[in-house]
């Protein structure tokens, strides 16, 4: 089977050890995450990790019987990459003297459709939200003209389809904590 | 009925008044009807050792030598008696030396509650003594963890950790409380838990599965049952005997799912896997539908995957979903507690017998008497053999004894020879291969089943790992029998040396001590054995003993145990020498 990019969408319960029993799971198998997100979910009181991993359709349907194994997980989901909407946000932060000394870069910005959020005598700061290989593109092109920091977040992604999680957190009888 | 008697044990006798920490986890344990605990106190575990003193009537504690004793022990009881072990130890070293028992009882699905005491929560990450992050540590090797530094969380994180470790699949679960959490003092109330809202203990079961795996049983002509700890830890050895005598399937075990069926049933046909049984090693790869019963296709059972029952219909009976296709592919996945579908498939299946295709395991039988049974019991040659040893105790306790076994050679003839009327009598470390857990499990083995004899057999090596557990025997004088199978080697190496390491015996020769002098330096009754003429006066001595006992049998020093699956071979490559 070949690998193939999967994003795993993991609904849990806000618990202070679950980032650590999570990660475990792909530590013990030796599977590198090549991003992970916790955020808050659609659901109160719900939080939802977003992982993304290289790996077999196999091995992600075994990965997440094992994540949702774990008790504080409600449920996950694996989905490929046609089956989402995902996007990354990237920082750039450059010398603010290469906007009048090197006036290529005003058009790269132009282009990229990259949003500049600070401007300081010393710096500005660009955000590019996109696909990985948009953020990678600005980055090759403004990389030439040196940058002074650069950070990119890992994937977030919703589903095409519904997620039936609201659902399943209905069906919940009320006197179960 | 279930909810209703669960409604009832629900009122808990004490009122609810203003507590501290220490107390209310006495009075959790006490609602939980825990009447026996294992552990060793240190600091940051005192304020509760201190309430363990005022209860001492309730909660009987068992001090063993070493924390690790501490959580073996409670697996010993929890595997007899059906019910959740309780360990108990303090913070850093207390918590690390549970990590090995824990990591046992998780492989294993042993219900287990594991108390460590934590230092202050003001404390917490700046390096105090004996800290350690113990849920860090245990958090891959727990079903569920969690810390509380509360005093008010007590009650709910407890009640919590009872219900997942004795729930669905068990096992063990860890709880650690600071130090003030134990000295907080709140209002204590006590609810059972009844459920938690992101845990599903027991899967749906499928109707249609049901249909479809009948199905494939009632058209099969060479079915095969292997059986699991499922069985047991499902409290469905009945449900299981109906099934397979209706069926007339030939049933095979593993290691764990032993003495769930009765050695002497007709239709058992014996164990799979690396040591296991000649004919049902060979006939897996030969049966058309293969029935897996609350079993997890460990590597030791399954042999080489890519060769491992290819030609065969598999049914999986299991109530974890991520078993499903983990390891065989399920062609029919039948989800739910063994207990529940057992008798839901029974009305679907047509009674059956099928006399020749049991003939072959019968024939299997016979190559493996003659090749190899018949000497490891009736030694032709001077040196005395394990497997006559096992014979003699088979002999004086009619296979109606708790055999717990420690990880070696001696576990394997142990497992193939031990004869077992009742179920819940194989106590052994399977999944995890903890050599030092035999005589630890074994007094809490005895202390889950009061009423059995038990008798622990452990080799030279795995007995002194965990030796200092003698002491808790004379303390607590808990009539164990212990019986050490002495070759002075590690003997599964050594055996491995010399078959796949031309016999460069590298680290497995022991030069040992005297264990008699040892045992009777712990006021233990103590016997050693070197001649065969011995050797049943002996047993006899030890089972009819009220005591506990030690026999130390000399036994060959380089014998080997076959059947053999070399590993990353298939089960039908089964060696006999």
């Amino acid at each position: 089977m070949e690998k193939e990019s999967y994003t795993i969408s993991v609904y849990t319960e806000n618990n202070i050890g679950l980032l650590n029993r999570i990660s475990a799971i792909f530590l013990k198998r030796h599977i590198n995450l090549d991003s992970m997100t916790a955020s808050v979910s659609e659901i109160k009181d719900v939080f939802r990790f977003t992982i993304v991993v290289k790996i077999t359709e196999e091995q992600v349907k075994k990965l997440v019987g094992q994540i949702e194994k774990q008790i504080e997980v409600i449920r996950a989901f694996y989905h490929t990459d046609d089956e989402t909407i995902y996007q990354e946000t990237a920082l750039f932060k450059v010398n603010s003297k290469l906007l009048f000394e090197e006036r290529q870069i005003q058009n790269v910005i132009k282009e990229s459709n990259a949003n500049i959020v600070t401007v300081t005598p010393e710096f500005f700061v660009l955000e590019k939200t996109g696909r990985r290989n948009e953020v990678e593109a600005l980055y090759d092109a403004l990389e030439p003209f040196g940058l002074m920091q650069f950070v990119r977040s890992g994937r977030i992604a919703v589903t095409k389809d519904k997620m039936h999680i609201s659902k399943i957190l209905e069906t919940f009888k009320e006197e179960i904590i | 009925m279930e909810t209703q008697t669960q409604t009832k044990k629900d009122k808990i006798k004490v009122s609810k008044r203003i507590m501290t920490g220490a107390e209310a986890v006495i009075h959790c344990l006490l609602a939980e009807e825990v009447d026996l605990i294992y552990g060793y106190p240190g600091g940051a575990i005192m304020p509760v050792y201190d309430e363990l003193y005022k209860f001492k009537d309730q909660l009987h504690h068992v001090l063993t030598r070493h924390e690790q004793g501490a959580t073996h022990a409670a697996q010993g009881y929890a595997r007899t008696s059906g019910k959740v072990g309780v360990a108990i130890a303090t913070s850093g070293p207390g918590a690390t030396n549970f990590v090995t028992g824990i990591a046992d009882a998780q492989i294993d699905s042993t219900p287990m509650v594991c108390i460590t005491g934590q230092v202050g929560s003001h404390l917490l990450g700046t390096d105090a003594f004996q800290e350690t992050d113990i849920i860090g540590i245990s958090t891959p090797i727990t079903k569920w963890n969690c810390q509380v530094t509360k005093a008010e969380d007590i009650p709910s994180v407890l009640a919590k950790a009872f219900y997942i470790a004795r729930s669905g699949r068990p096992g063990p679960v860890l709880i650690d409380i600071t130090k003030d959490a134990q000295f907080g003092e709140f209002d204590f109330d006590y609810k059972k838990c009844k459920g938690v809202r992101s845990y599903q203990p027991t899967p749906d079961t499928d109707p249609q599965s049901l249909n479809e795996a009948a199905a494939l049983i009632n058209e099969a002509k060479k079915p095969m049952i292997v059986f699991g700890q499922g069985v047991i830890l499902g409290q469905a050895e009945d449900e299981l005997k109906s099934f397979i005598e209706k069926s007339g399937i030939p049933s095979a075990w593993t290691i764990l799912g032993l003495s769930a069926l009765p050695t002497s049933h007709p239709l058992n046909v014996g164990m799979v896997g690396m040591h296991g049984n000649y004919g049902p090693n060979k006939l897996t790869n030969e049966c058309d539908v293969l029935i897996a019963i609350g079993m997890r296709f460990d590597d030791r059972v399954t042999g080489n995957l890519a060769t491992y029952a290819k030609q065969a219909k598999v049914i999986h009976f299991e109530i974890d979903p991520a078993e499903i296709n983990k390891n065989v592919k399920a062609d029919v996945a039948v989800m739910g507690s063994v207990k529940k579908t057992l008798p839901g498939i029974l009305p679907l299946i047509q009674a059956n017998s099928h006399e020749s295709w049991l003939q072959e395991f019968k024939n299997f039988d016979t190559i493996e008497y003659d090749k190899v049974i018949k000497e490891e019991l009736y030694p032709s040659k001077e040196g005395l053999s394990m497997g006559e040893v096992i014979r003699r105790i088979n002999e004086e306790t009619k296979g109606d004894a708790v055999i717990v076994s420690d990880v070696g050679q001696h576990q394997m003839i142990a497992c193939r020879y031990a004869e077992f009327t009742k179920t819940k009598s194989n106590v052994t470390s399977g999944g995890l291969g903890t050599m030092g857990f035999a005589l630890p499990a074994a007094i809490g083995a005895k202390m889950g089943a009061p009423e059995r004899e038990v008798v622990a057999i452990i080799g030279d090596g795995g007995y002194q790992m965990t030796i200092q557990e003698l002491g808790t025997i004379f303390q607590t004088k808990v009539p164990v029998k212990i019986v050490v199978l002495n070759n002075d080697f590690l003997g599964m190496v050594r055996q491995w040396q010399q078959l796949f390491f031309d016999k460069r015996y590298a680290s497995t020769e022991m030069v040992n001590p005297d264990f008699v002098t040892i045992a009777k330096g712990y006021h233990i009754d103590a016997k050693r054995v070197t001649k065969r003429e011995d050797l049943q006066g002996a047993i006899k001595e030890m089972i009819a003993s009220e005591e506990p006992y030690f026999l130390e049998v000399c036994v060959e020093k380089e014998n080997n145990v076959f059947p053999m699956i070399p590993t990353g071979a298939s089960v039908s490559d089964i060696r006999l020498s």
